[in-house]
């Protein structure tokens, strides 16, 4: 056995990342454990209790931003793996993107629940057409499209490819429609509320750090879980497949 | 041999395409009283008032060309697809860029300037004054081509999908919104008396940027639906 160096491209090829990633799966499971279990206990526990406005209330910050990061970390992510899949003709490329679409359509939609359950409270009303909130729904309509276009082709290789045009071309768009949306909504809104709070204290950012990355831990985790699923059901004729799920 | 050169061959297509499309006029048609039935249900359900219709009719303009356009897009390629001339235009050796140009330019005219020629008459229904009703149309005349640009991606990904037409909703519709705002600000900056220029501009650039990207990752998606 040759114990020269790691050849990377040996894992771009489905059949030998399905059991890397079967490896990997364990291992990201445990730190999404630990630091979920941190994160959140800090968030409730420690944090200082009251905010001298803000109650209790104010502690679904510490699932909402981390969801909201996500949900636009992973549609960037999911184009670049798309794009990839499309101009190097990857397969694992591709299919990686498939498997995250839907992990960040539900964390930009739980990042919509848990802002309006947040806004109840805070504002008074549970959706308010805020900049932010309006670009996180449109966000949620372009994972939605996403998905609904691969699902609608029978062809895996063609639904990579035409995913892959739909997520550059939302990319791109994504900043043309941010912005649009902020000036709509400053030409609208009465200018009653805003979502720039005051300046975020220390012992409140660090359970929110930790739980953005027990967030990106889970995401790691749920997406291979997923791209074995792809892998399997798309590579079933590869001979060492059935080697390695054996 | 000598092949067409690349402007007669641009115009062979748009000529070509109005033709058919002059062929089967009611389907023209039929987009067209959509958009002025979409638009004339909003004073049915909000109610008469004169100064709430004349709030609400940039929006309920702006948004019925949206889905009335969006009822269009099918026709782009389909037809083309179906009959398999779309393949023989893919084999042409002018570029596909200049093709699938002429394809969303002659998809401009036949859907989208019979909506821009009547929207004034319907913004008189909803009580906007001379000026407005003029602005509103130099932000259609702007407008809907991007739309016609970014639909032709959506009608390319999709051909020969089932359900297509839902599907293309889904895809496109996010896609519109910068359009409709700019388009929408514009009017309602006349209706409120300050500047509509600034809109027309950014509506303007949308345009140029549509044009030089949106026929290119349209081909890209064409050699995908197709091979």
């Amino acid at each position: 056995m040759s114990k020269s160096r790691i050849s990377w491209y040996k894992y771009a090829a489905p059949v030998n990342f399905y059991p890397l990633a079967g490896k990997m799966i364990p291992w990201f499971t445990g730190l999404t454990i630990i630091l979920f279990a941190i994160g959140l206990y800090m968030g409730f526990f420690i944090a200082p209790a009251q905010d001298f406005q803000q109650h209790e209330y104010y502690r679904i910050i510490f699932i909402h931003v981390p969801a909201a990061w996500m949900g636009m970390f992973l549609y960037v992510l999911m184009a670049i793996y798309a794009g990839v899949g499309w101009a190097f003709n990857a397969r694992l490329a591709s299919m990686m993107a498939t498997a995250i679409a839907p992990t960040g359509a539900i964390f930009t939609f739980i990042s919509l629940v848990t802002g309006s359950l947040w806004g109840r409270p805070a504002w008074g009303v549970y959706w308010v057409w805020d900049a932010r909130m309006t670009s996180t729904l449109i966000l949620m309509f372009l994972y939605i499209g996403f998905i609904s276009l691969q699902s609608s082709i029978e062809d895996a290789r063609r639904a990579d490819r035409a995913g892959a045009v739909l997520a550059l071309v939302g990319a791109i768009n994504v900043p043309i429609i941010y912005f649009s949306v902020q000036w709509w909504s400053s030409l609208h809104q009465g200018a009653t509320l805003t979502t720039q709070g005051s300046k975020i204290a220390g012992s409140m950012l660090l359970p929110m750090l930790i739980l953005t990355f027990a967030c990106w831990m889970y995401s790691i985790v749920v997406v291979l879980v997923r791209v074995r699923c792809i892998i399997l059901e798309r590579e079933r004729e590869a001979p060492r497949l059935a080697e390695a799920t054996a | 041999m000598n092949s067409p050169s690349m402007v007669s061959m641009f115009r062979w297509m748009i000529w070509r395409d109005l033709l058919l499309a002059w062929r089967r006029r009611m389907d023209v048609l039929a987009t067209l009283f959509f958009f002025i039935i979409v638009v004339s249900l909003f004073p049915l359900g909000i109610g008469p008032e004169p100064q709430l219709l004349r709030t609400i009719a940039p929006g309920v303009v702006w948004v019925a060309a949206l889905l009335a356009s969006m009822l269009a897009l099918g026709r782009t390629f389909g037809n083309d697809y179906q009959d398999g001339t779309l393949e023989q235009l893919l084999l042409t050796p002018q570029p596909l860029y200049l093709t699938v140009l002429a394809k969303v330019l002659a998809q401009w005219i036949v859907s989208e300037v019979p909506l821009v020629i009547v929207a004034p008459v319907l913004g008189l229904q909803f009580g906007l004054s001379q000026n407005t009703l003029w602005i509103m149309t130099v932000s259609l005349l702007l407008g809907t081509p991007v739309l016609s640009l970014i639909g032709s991606i959506g009608a390319a990904l999709t051909l020969g999908l089932r359900a297509a037409n839902v599907l293309v909703a889904l895809l496109v519709l996010p896609l519109f919104i910068p359009v409709l705002i700019f388009g929408t600000g514009a009017i309602e900056a006349t209706v409120t008396g300050t500047d509509p220029q600034p809109y027309l501009l950014l509506l303007g650039a949308t345009l140029v940027l549509a044009l030089a990207f949106a026929p290119w990752a349209t081909s890209a998606a064409l050699r995908i639906s197709v091979e």
